[in-house]
């Protein structure tokens, strides 16, 4: 061998592990940065009156209640409409549908959905739910449109957990005589439960800190109430925060930093349940 | 229950559950439709030609003009910087982690990295805004409080972890021999990741870096944040430019009458959006569809 000496080749290939280390190093420091970034900004704005209050042309005395409550009820509201129908979706692609053209389209089509940028969804909600079907700007209108947005993504995790039970739980059970329906509900559902929660809270905590569609539907951005039903006008935190960090004075942009600090911990926390549902299934599987 | 019962509640639970299947179907629909009938408005006013090829956006403006061109350039300049810093910093990683860290490592960054991902694009764009473009204008001269720069880098980190995920799937996938004939031809590591496993899972990373493009035209919040409002065909990433999505940001936040033209502006903007991302899903989706195949 004349070519390069192996000591030359060793060099190379400590450089680019020494590479691989640094950009990998990098992109966790750019993590902590941010995290860093808003708790620093935040923190101190961070009070029971921050999170009771009303929002208020005073950047001391606003608050974040009506984006607060707006956010879990638009959430809450979502999950109702898009978990039933996501994983009966899944159901039936996973467990019932043969291979014809109808379903290889659907999962194509899902596949597709997911990769739609979620101001897309914004413009549909717009054109279909708030104009057409006449909901105006309400809580339902956003979790009707946010539901859409999710709903690819909690097909797609359902069908996985789905994937995930071994066959001979169903051959089990058909071999005592079930139905393919009691197969399904008293068998596979159960012992996937764990891993179509992990999904579905995925799902969910993407949908809590979507921005875009709901300013397209029309959401507001100056809130003064908690919304009291679903035909209720509303506003989300995200909105609330792009809504103060838009404003020229600092003292807006600590309260952004500030309502940043309670999204992130909610999102957090359902982050938080899907890990320990994750565990508790990994564990019962092995 | 007598089984006739039995069986048509089968039946019937079958049917219902095709029903929310094609629902899905229904939404594509749905998304089309209104794109087409509103752009179709669109159209019937201002000549194709002057929305694709005319240079001076200014729809709300009293003299108004449609062309596209600047919210389209503004998109590229953005979409452009995010992945100059997320597609090498993205493969390095993926390499890292799928040919030289430990198991352990890799189980703990992987994660890690995809919280990344999971931190709501709002919270980029306040980084953007308030720490990362003050950092820059440190360093870059000229560049103003709003530019394209800024949040053109904090949109490659938040699609790092996309690229890396992707591809290091991609590079795991290929089987361990290829690896094994490399190393006993005297390779190094660094020559057999980048001469062999590489290559041979190039279509599954290039799916990656397809399907990252597409989210990066299509992010919202980073740009309507931080890049500021201004339609501009520039290449110049230190001055505030304006891309589709921030566009139909502003219009959506403004008090435009719905049913005016200005307003069928966001519309027509969204179906050239809606058209370019599905174009790139779809070649990002074949795309891994043909790597499944090579190593299945």
């Amino acid at each position: 061998m004349r070519t390069r000496s192996g000591l030359m080749r060793r060099v190379g290939d400590l450089a680019f592990q020494a590479l691989g280390i640094i950009v990998t190093l990098a992109a966790l420091l750019a993590l902590a940065t941010l995290i860093y970034d808003v708790a620093h900004d935040g923190l101190g704005r961070i009070s029971w009156q921050f999170l009771t209050s009303y929002p208020s042309r005073r950047p001391e005395s606003a608050g974040i209640l009506g984006p607060l409550v707006g956010s879990l009820f638009v959430i809450g509201l979502t999950a109702a409409i898009a978990v039933p129908a996501g994983v009966a979706a899944a159901i039936y692609l996973e467990e019932y549908a043969r291979r014809t053209f109808v379903s290889r389209v659907i999962e194509i089509n899902i596949a597709n959905l997911a990769g739609v940028p979620s101001i897309i969804y914004g413009l549909l909600g717009l054109g279909l739910f708030v104009r057409a079907m006449g909901m105006g700007r309400s809580v339902l209108a956003g979790a009707a449109t946010l539901a859409l947005l999710v709903l690819p993504m909690v097909i797609i995790s359902t069908r996985e957990a789905l994937r995930a039970v071994p066959p001979s739980l169903r051959e089990g059970s058909y071999a005592l005589g079930a139905t393919r329906w009691q197969t399904m509900w008293h068998q596979v559902l159960p012992a996937a439960l764990p891993g179509i929660l992990t999904g579905l809270i995925l799902a969910l905590s993407r949908a809590m800190g979507e921005t875009a569609p709901l300013i397209t539907i029309g959401a507001l951005t100056y809130v003064g109430f908690v919304p009291d039903g679903i035909w209720s006008p509303f506003t989300v935190l995200p909105i609330q925060i792009f809504n103060w960090v838009s404003r020229p004075q600092a003292a807006f942009a600590v309260n952004a930093a500030a309502g940043i600090l309670v999204l992130l911990v909610l999102l957090l926390a359902l982050n938080a349940v899907a890990i320990i549902l994750r565990d508790r299934y990994q564990k019962r599987l092995a | 229950m007598s089984r006739r019962i039995r069986l048509w509640i089968e039946f019937a639970i079958e049917r219902l559950l095709f029903v929310c299947a094609a629902t899905s179907i229904l939404v594509t629909a749905g998304i089309i439709a209104v794109l087409v009938f509103e752009t179709y408005e669109f159209l019937r006013e201002v000549p194709v030609r002057e929305f694709l090829f005319g240079t001076v956006w200014t729809p709300l403006f009293a003299d108004a003009h449609f062309g596209v061109a600047p919210l389209v350039g503004g998109t590229l300049l953005v979409s452009a910087i995010a992945m100059a810093v997320a597609l090498p910093a993205g493969l390095i990683t993926a390499i890292y982690l799928s040919e030289y860290a430990p198991s352990g490592v890799r189980r703990v960054v992987k994660p890690v990295l995809e919280l990344l991902a999971g931190v709501p694009t709002v919270v980029y764009g306040y980084f953007a805004l308030l720490f990362v473009t003050p950092l820059l204008q440190r360093v870059v001269p000229g560049l103003a409080g709003f530019n394209a720069l800024s949040p053109g880098i904090v949109m490659g980190i938040m699609i790092l972890p996309l690229v890396s995920s992707l591809s290091e799937d991609a590079l795991h996938a290929v089987p361990t021999g290829l690896r094994e004939g490399a190393y006993a031809l005297g390779a190094t590591r660094m020559q057999t990741a980048l001469r062999v496993v590489v290559p041979a899972a190039f279509s599954g990373i290039s799916a990656a870096c397809i399907l990252a493009a597409s989210r990066a035209i299509g992010e919202t919040m980073i740009v309507a944040i931080a890049a500021g409002q201004q339609p501009r065909l520039t290449l110049d990433p230190r001055v505030p430019v304006e891309t589709m999505t921030a566009y139909i940001v502003q219009v959506s936040l403004g008090d435009t009458p719905s049913g005016t033209l200005a307003y069928r502006t966001i519309f027509a903007v969204g179906m050239l959006l809606f058209v370019s991302t599905f174009i790139l899903n779809l070649i990002s989706n074949w795309l891994r569809e043909r790597f499944r195949e090579e190593y299945a």
